[in-house]
């Protein structure tokens, strides 16, 4: 029986199609799901999420968001979903160098504007991985 | 029969008042396409958050729950958030807003509003305002976490029992429907339209993409770490995007109707502008007809 997997970001829906398996980036670490898994709820942190379709493997780069599972169907809201295609290297290191400058000299920004920029670092790392990957295998 | 000089007069003043509708109708519609666009891209969103929320709540344990996921305190008081424009020339859109407001919404709520338009109607009708928010175009993110974080607070804090959010749903350009949700509490809300437009015209009845809360069989969810950290998690972010939704609906619908209006604007001034010229033409041939006519008359007498 295979897995219907929803990933869902503001901009669009992402993804919507059946899989074989997921393993996400839950906050405690990676959680590898397959069909019939029991009704669960977790958060995510930054990072990668794989899905087996037909025994090709595929990477996608996620922000911050929670996943819920029930009955055969993954859904996964979040506020970034980059498949390995879509993410520029480029702008996203000049993106993370930007983010470390403005840590290391904060200036006026408030506690909530520094912690946004801290989870922007973490999604820029975390699309960097999925990309370099890749190039490693 | 009117004379030449005040018809050409006029004629000059409709021609003027249609390039100025001319003028706006280009601009809401450029903006209308980004609005929509935005407004369509985040709904799939917004329903499946609402979705899977509204399942979480079915399952949670309404004795100790979540203080986002049920009412306390506020004495059945109200907060109606009221998402309207800035600017008029927009058709009926405020007034139809205004309209559901006052069917829908109990006499003693408290008021805050996004948008200048609305804000002078409720002063006037001498309704409780709380705040005042305005959010230029293009919508931001951030200026919407801006006013669901102080319409969270206030609802934490107990003043309200329920926050409401009156806005206006987009359907398509023609058709924008006003719509009062309920976001705290949180709740089932109806957002956009599943209307196919194969029965468009027909006594199909328009009715809002619900998001569709299928109950679970099987024993309640496992929450990973633990069901208050995910909430605490979710909940705002619920909060936030569904609200940022809410506000593009709203937008879309706006620019939308102001499209229409000055569309409409338009073709009603071209139209005038050319009975007008008709009217002109035929006063300048009477004119014209009169002076031959004494003219020959004049040489008639002189034979």
């Amino acid at each position: 029986m295979p897995l219907h997997l929803e990933i869902v970001t503001p901009e669009a829906k992402v993804f919507a199609d059946e899989v074989d398996s997921v393993v996400i980036p839950g906050i405690d670490g990676e959680a590898g799901l397959l069909p019939s898994h029991a009704p669960l709820v977790t958060t995510i942190q930054p990072g990668e999420l794989r899905y087996t379709k037909g025994g090709q493997e595929e990477y996608l780069a996620l922000g911050e968001g929670f996943v819920e599972i029930s009955s055969d169907a993954v859904a996964v809201i979040t506020d970034l979903a980059a498949s390995e295609a879509e993410i520029d290297e480029v702008t996203v290191e000049e993106a993370m160098a930007r983010a470390h400058a403005t840590l290391e000299d904060p200036g006026d920004h408030s506690a909530e504007e520094l912690a946004s920029v801290q989870a922007s670092i973490q999604k820029s790392m975390a699309q960097l991985r999925v990309k370099r990957r890749r190039r490693s295998l | 029969m009117a004379n030449l000089r005040d018809i050409r007069r006029r004629i000059k003043s409709v021609k003027n008042t249609s390039q100025i509708t001319r003028a706006m109708q280009l601009v809401a519609a450029s903006k209308m396409k980004r609005a929509q666009d935005q407004a369509l891209h985040g709904r799939p969103f917004a329903i499946t958050l609402n979705r899977v929320i509204n399942r979480l709540k079915e399952r949670v344990d309404m004795d100790d729950p979540h203080p986002l996921l049920a009412e306390h305190g506020g004495g059945g008081k109200e907060l109606v958030v009221v998402v309207n424009s800035d600017k008029g020339l927009c058709g009926g859109l405020n007034t139809n807003m205004l309209k559901a407001l006052l069917a829908d919404v109990g006499e003693d709520a408290d008021y805050v509003t996004v948008g200048k338009k609305l804000a002078k109607s409720l002063a006037r009708l001498k309704k409780n305002l709380v705040a005042e928010f305005s959010i230029p175009d293009p919508i931001g993110f951030g200026e919407c976490k801006v006013i669901s974080h102080f319409i969270t607070e206030k609802f934490l804090a107990g003043e309200y029992s329920r926050v409401k959010v009156a806005f206006t749903n987009f359907v398509n350009t023609l058709r924008q429907v006003p719509t009062v949700e309920t976001l705290l509490p949180i709740s089932v809300v109806a957002l956009g339209d599943k209307e196919d437009f194969a029965g468009m015209g027909q006594d199909k009845k328009w009715e809002a993409a619900e998001a569709e809360v299928k109950p679970l069989s099987d024993a309640g969810y496992i929450y990973e770490p633990t069901p208050g950290e995910v909430f605490s998690h979710a909940l705002p972010m619920y909060i936030n995007y569904q609200f940022y939704q809410m506000v593009l609906e709203a937008r879309a619908s706006e620019h939308s109707a102001r499209m229409v209006a000055m569309k409409s604007a338009t073709d009603n001034a071209n139209q005038l502008a050319k009975d007008l010229t008709l009217e002109y033409n035929k006063v300048r041939q009477a004119a014209i007809t009169n002076e031959l006519l004494e003219i020959t008359t004049a040489m008639k007498a002189l034979e």
